[in-house]
């Protein structure tokens, strides 16, 4: 199976983090309009892969979201919205409010896809039930029928290739910075534009 | 047991992790905890501002949140100029708290005391200049690192050879090797400059010249028997940026007002 619980540190056990990628992703549209009318179920964080660095740069948006929610203090209508942006590093009070819908997936161009699901711990009876369809299995099934593409590994060497290098550098200030400018070694220069983009989330807002 | 029930951890510590937090430093202000961000081989280094009982709850909670947000700011800063400190992984500021990357090595301090040894202060001839080129170089790294750190309009405020790490290179990680080796391995490493909770910007040479003397004033009393060689700390920070000769000559002045002001006190 495809679809990846993710253990991140500092997160309570009751809650559930599982990820995807689906490359060649061919129905944005659909997927789009279901966040658009806001069907209860797709409650996913969908973000368009080419906004990624790598792995890491990914589980600091999605630990920086849970931990959001943690302290009660959401911006956003949930916690994958949350994800999403803060993946999309802004601070604009006006463009959070729906940034999720307009810049996760974008209809007619998104092609990869990178998928989180946050399972919350049941906050009462009446919601054992949704827990039960939230399994890991249930997740990937839902998935699997609902996303046209190609299920990848969720790694750095996978990211990378889909990585909109013009695109992060906005986002994320990388242009016509002496830290990295001054830098030959590719690899190196990855490192540090992701140590850069995490930074940049940590800091969103202030 | 008791510090932990006399000051509570803060709750993104009270979440489970691959290995418990350890408390590093219990500070006026602060404390540090070792931690880890995401993953358990991702070290990092917590530092939290608990609330202060004796304040307004709600005065307090704005001057923490100010507190730990300037203190990334100045990282975030530094850290896109180029200049060595530790990058922010995360970081909560209403809840006190700020993440960084876990500096791997010792605070110059230790290293430099490392390497002058035991031995007594007195009756001890300075060594050969080729023998302690190792320490020397460490103290070229130190003047440009301050160098870089000025070079981007940012006045630490509190430097110290304990508010800057030795970040350990991977070829100076294997233990053994003669013992000239293992004692330069003490002063080896890159210098990174941490504690910013004091740092405020300027260009001024005069807060940079106070900057340079409070450095200057820490290491004689750290190191007396190495104060003779924080020249070479001076003569490499000089060449590091435009306006670096003048500052120079404005820690003459700050010098003398405070030799006037110790001998009046
Ligand atoms: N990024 C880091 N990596 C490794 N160790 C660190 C790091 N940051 C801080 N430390 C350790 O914690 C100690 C205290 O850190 P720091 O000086 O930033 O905290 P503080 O509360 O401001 O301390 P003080 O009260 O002395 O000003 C340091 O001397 C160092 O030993």
């Amino acid at each position: 199976m495809a679809l990846e619980k993710v253990e991140l540190e500092h997160v309570p056990p009751t809650y559930q983090v599982y990820a995807a990628f689906f490359r060649n992703v061919s129905n944005a549209e659909f997927l789009h309009a279901q966040l658009l009318s806001r069907n209860s179920e797709f409650e996913y964080a969908f973000i368009d892969a080419s906004s990624v660095i790598s792995r890491l740069h990914l589980l600091s948006a999605v630990y920086s979201a849970v931990n959001v929610l943690l302290d009660g203090a959401l911006r956003t209508p949930n916690v994958h919205s949350e994800i999403v942006v803060t993946i999309f590093n802004t601070a604009n009070i006006l463009q959070i409010a729906d940034a999720y819908r307009r810049w996760g997936i974008t209809p007619g161009k998104t092609k990869d896809l990178v998928v989180v699901k946050v399972v919350q711990p049941p906050s009462g009876p009446q919601d054992e039930t949704q827990t039960q369809i939230h399994a890991q299995n249930a997740i990937w099934d839902h998935l699997r029928q609902n996303v046209q593409g190609t299920p990848a590994a969720l790694t750095d060497a996978e990211l990378s290739q889909v990585t909109d290098w013009p695109k992060v550098r906005k986002y994320y200030r990388l242009n016509g910075v002496p830290a990295l400018d001054r830098l030959t070694d590719e690899k190196e220069r990855w490192k540090q534009s992701e140590s850069l983009a995490i930074m940049g989330m940590a800091l969103r807002g202030l | 047991m008791a510090a932990d029930a006399q000051f509570p951890p803060p709750k993104v510590l009270t979440y489970p992790a691959s290995a418990p937090p350890s408390l590093i430093t219990q500070g006026a202000e602060g404390r540090v905890y070792k931690t880890t961000h995401l993953l358990p081989d991702r070290p990092s280094a917590l530092k939290y501002r608990p609330p202060k009982p004796y304040r307004h709850p709600i005065l307090d909670a704005r001057l923490t949140k100010a507190r730990i947000s300037s203190e990334a700011k100045v990282l975030e800063r530094c850290w896109r100029e180029g200049v060595p400190v530790p990058p922010v992984y995360a970081m909560d500021p209403a809840a006190g708290w700020m993440m960084m990357e876990w500096i791997e090595g010792i605070p110059v301090r230790v290293g430099i005391n490392e390497w002058l040894g035991e031995r007594p202060e007195d009756g001890e001839e300075p060594a050969e200049a080729a023998e302690e080129a190792p320490l020397i170089d460490l103290m070229k790294r130190i003047g440009t690192a301050v160098g870089a750190l000025h070079r981007t309009g940012v006045v630490h405020g509190d430097l110290t050879t304990s508010n800057m790490m030795l970040r350990q290179r991977k070829e100076d990680q294997v233990n053994g090797g003669t013992g000239a080796e293992s004692k330069a391995k003490a002063v080896a490493g890159d210098v990174v400059i941490i504690d910013f909770g004091l740092a405020t910007q300027s260009m001024a040479d005069e807060d940079r010249a106070v900057d340079l003397y409070v450095l200057e004033r820490a290491f004689a009393s750290t190191h007396p028997r190495a104060e003779r060689l924080f020249a070479t700390v001076l003569e490499s920070y000089k060449h590091t940026f435009k306006k670096a000769p003048s500052v120079l000559i404005k820690l003459e002045d700050v010098r003398l007002r405070g030799r006037k002001r110790s001998m009046l006190g």
